[in-house]
């Protein structure tokens, strides 16, 4: 068989994304729901489709159940190809040095061959935890226009943030010519986002040349190797809405933003679709005693109570009397009568029974982890279970079928953590 | 499964009125994301008939559309698969579909081909979810030579525009009148025959013989004496959408808890072609109550009681009530929409109002559309 791909993409899927909390307790953060329908993936499969890249191997390895179902053999984005298409490659046993995947390059390099079975002239590294539409084929046309054996995508951040940053210091012609890891004084706001372009051969002879170097990375080992070999890298500026989606906060704060009049991100465009794998196609339905405002909802839900500022899956029903505000509710998501929710996140499939009142109170701190669960926000983990009328308070975190018996005088108070196995 | 199905896709129907204009009657939106034909499909689906037949004549171009893949019922299979049979001249054959009966008898190959014993006949433009399987097995049971799913309606139901039966005790069918004048009972049937393929050959070959071209009058009514023709009951929920009254009560029908939890909620769903549509958008200043929304839609009004397809726009101060809003409709602001049928691509300019006074009033509207 005759096989040529000019560029295809290589999607880091692997990491658990633990900043997010109970929500990728159970999944991968790519699989980690967004805007209602959505998954985190589904942004670059839906960029590397639109940009013409239809072969995309996946990189796979924390918890991968739900990304595997959820892509499938990639029928959503039309990746169901003859030749190409979407692969899932997951860490293998070998003849001798068996090893999971122990840094990013490192695992680009494990799966030299499917690479190479594409015969490519470039390849496309994406990670799968950004909310972005970005056109690859423009950031091809600039890699070849420029000679670049590496084209790193940046984007320009206000300085004072820079230091939370990789950044990359270029010359007037966009070249690289220095780059530097969260620096505490930043020389430029061009941070990297993590999306490299390397032309085929470039990127083989890195990979083989620090194949034995531990926990094999991008940004740590590759990126100055090629430097330091003397291979032409440029920065490719992107301007557009990029947002990462790596801590509860910033997660919280990118749903939000779709419900604007007119959000900077907009998924109502014709021409740069978002794909993504329905999990039914039935319309959504309004009781007589509903109200909403601000929000988007998903197929399938079913609405009697009243919703605000929020964001809705597919698959809710919310309950007669119930109030949903400044809330994130996946997919499959059942809400009882009565309740009140401010600012929760509730992952897919819980059940809140009727009467409960969540993100009540004062702020108090998380007992746990106060660097995740904060915000005043209330955090469900899939597949949870509150019982009949209680009351949680803010910076909490629930997990597990929880019975009235966890609840004293029916009671969750603020910032305490309720994770039951 | 032990039988091929075939689909009656090809009708046209005056009593849709304007609504045809645009498209076949199984291809009219039903219940906010779906096509009348996804029933009779996802019933083959689910009763794991393999191979369907979907024969269509008029106007087609929608359907089509709408069957471009059958990935969607899981018909892309190396055994059977979905086959879309319009009429085609050949040498022997230069005619339009003359009727049912003339529709399966152009594409007899289609049968004679087939190893499978039996085959099922359903129209597509029926809203209803039944497993074809026990009509099989009722049939096989009877010793029948044709079985037809026939259904009890209310007292009050108009019977005028279908096959009225009458059964014996056994559920043999003694009396079969199409379009009575007046009708004497209320058991109608659903248009979903089993027949044995063998049976239904020599049927077909005879009629065309004959010059005899429909399948009910032809076949059914002719031979009922001569060949054993049982009724199967079909108790569960059954609506024909092939006029403009009935098309518009169907899609109400889905504002009821226990038909929406029937087609919804109840296993098995009804599959459709997949609209890959964002979820709905509700800015500040919309009200909803006892609607049913489709994806892709952006609402800034009032709806009530009313079904929005597939991504409609509903500007600012608008109100729609007991509407159906068809799929990609553009509403200006304050609008006012009662009692109507906004078909699809319409666009209606700010501060309209469109009133069914007395009836459903149909709404085409092509104005200029600017959006952002």
């Amino acid at each position: 068989m005759i096989v040529k791909k000019e560029m295809i993409a290589m999607l880091l899927a692997g990491g658990q994304g633990s900043r997010l909390g109970i929500l990728t307790s159970k999944v991968a953060k790519p699989a980690v729901s967004f805007g209602g329908k959505y998954r985190i993936i589904d942004f670059p499969l839906s960029n590397c489709i639109n940009s013409g890249v239809d072969t995309v191997g996946v990189l796979t390895q924390y918890m991968p159940l739900r990304l595997n179902s959820h892509i499938g053999i990639g029928i959503p984005w039309d990746l169901d190809k003859n030749v190409g298409g979407v692969s899932i490659l997951s860490p293998y046993e070998k003849s001798h040095d068996t090893e999971w995947y122990t840094g990013t390059a490192n695992a680009i390099y494990q799966n030299m061959e499917y690479m190479e079975s594409y015969n490519p002239d470039y390849v496309l590294i994406l990670s799968g935890d950004h909310i972005y539409k970005m056109d690859y084929e423009s950031m091809l046309d600039y890699h070849k226009e420029k000679g670049a054996d590496v084209t790193i995508a940046v984007m320009p951040v206000p300085m004072e943030e820079a230091s939370r940053f990789g950044i990359m210091i270029t010359d007037e012609d966009r070249k690289i010519v220095d780059f530097e890891e969260k620096p505490e004084h930043p020389r430029s706001n061009l941070a990297s986002m993590g999306i490299y372009i390397f032309s085929w051969t470039a990127l083989k002879e890195a990979l083989l040349a620090n194949k034995s170097q531990p926990n094999l990375d991008f940004g740590k080992h590759i990126i100055p190797y090629c430097r330091d070999n003397g291979r032409p890298l440029y920065a490719w500026e992107f301007n557009g809405y990029w947002k990462d989606v790596g801590t509860l906060t910033s997660y919280w704060e990118a749903n939000m933003e779709l419900i604007d009049i007119v959000p900077e991100f907009n998924l109502y465009e014709e021409f740069w679709k978002i794909y993504t794998k329905s999990q039914t196609v039935t319309p959504q339905y309004f009781g007589s005693n509903s109200a909403v405002e601000r929000t988007i909802i998903g197929e399938g839900s079913e609405i009697y109570g009243q919703v605000y500022n929020s964001v809705i899956g597919c698959d809710v029903i919310i309950g007669e009397g119930t109030i949903v505000r400044d809330s994130i509710i996946m997919n499959g998501t059942v809400i009882g009568d009565n309740c009140r929710l401010e600012k929760v996140i509730a992952a897919e499939n819980v059940t809140i029974a009727d009467g409960v009142v969540l993100g009540e109170g004062d702020y108090i701190e998380n007992d746990t982890r106060p660097d995740i669960y904060r915000d005043g926000i209330v955090t469900i983990g899939e597949g949870t279970v509150i019982p009949d009328s209680v009351t949680i308070g803010r910076n909490t975190l629930i997990s597990g079928h929880t019975v009235e018996a966890d609840y004293p005088d029916g009671r969750l108070a603020g910032g305490r953590t309720l994770v039951k196995e | 499964m032990r039988a091929i199905g075939i689909i009656l896709a090809g009708g046209n129907s005056n009593r849709m009125k304007e609504l045809s204009k645009k498209r076949a009657v199984c291809a009219m939106p039903v219940a906010g994301s779906y096509r009348s034909i996804d029933f009779a499909l996802s019933n083959m689906e689910f009763s794991r008939v393999s191979k369907v037949a979907i024969l269509t004549q008029y106007n087609s171009r929608s359907l089509n559309e709408h069957l471009a893949s059958s990935k969607w019922w899981d018909f892309g299979r190396k055994q059977g698969g979905m086959f879309l049979f319009t009429p085609s001249f050949a040498d022997a054959n230069s005619q339009w579909y003359r009727g049912t009966a003339d529709a399966i008898a152009q594409n007899i190959s289609f049968l004679r081909h087939s190893h499978e014993p039996y085959v099922i006949i359903a129209s597509g433009d029926c809203v209803y979810k039944l497993d074809y399987g026990k009509v099989l097995d009722y049939h096989m049971d009877k010793g029948a030579d044709i079985t037809v799913v026939v259904k009890t309606m209310p007292q009050d139901f108009r019977v005028e525009r279908y096959g009225v039966v009458r059964m014996d005790v056994d559920g043999r069918i003694r009396e079969f009148v199409e379009k009575p004048v007046v009708a004497d009972g209320n058991t109608i049937s659903c248009g979903i025959y089993v027949i044995r393929r063998r049976l239904l050959i020599e049927l077909l070959e005879k009629s065309m013989e004959e010059n005899r071209y429909d399948l009910v009058q032809d076949i059914l009514i002719r031979y009922r004496g001569l060949k054993k023709i049982y009724g199967y009951e079909l108790n569960s929920y059954w609506s024909n959408i092939a006029s403009v009254e009935d098309y518009f009560r169907t899609n109400m029908d889905f504002l009821k808890p226990d038909i929406r939890s029937f087609f919804f909620r109840e296993f098995p769903e009804v599959h459709s072609k997949v609209a890959d549509l964002p979820p709905v958008k509700y800015n500040v200043g919309c009200h909803i109550r006892n609607s049913l929304l489709s994806s892709g839609c952006i609402i800034n009004g009032t709806v009530e009681d009313s079904v929005l397809f597939h991504q409609v726009y509903v500007g600012n101060n608008c109100v729609i009530r007991n509407s159906l809003i068809l799929n990609d409709v553009y509403i200006g602001d304050n609008s006012i929409i009662e009692n109507c049928i906004i078909e699809s691509g319409d666009t209606i300019q700010a501060n309209s109002t469109y009133r069914g006074e007395d009836g459903v009033k149909i709404v085409i509207e092509k104005g200029e559309r600017y959006t952002i």
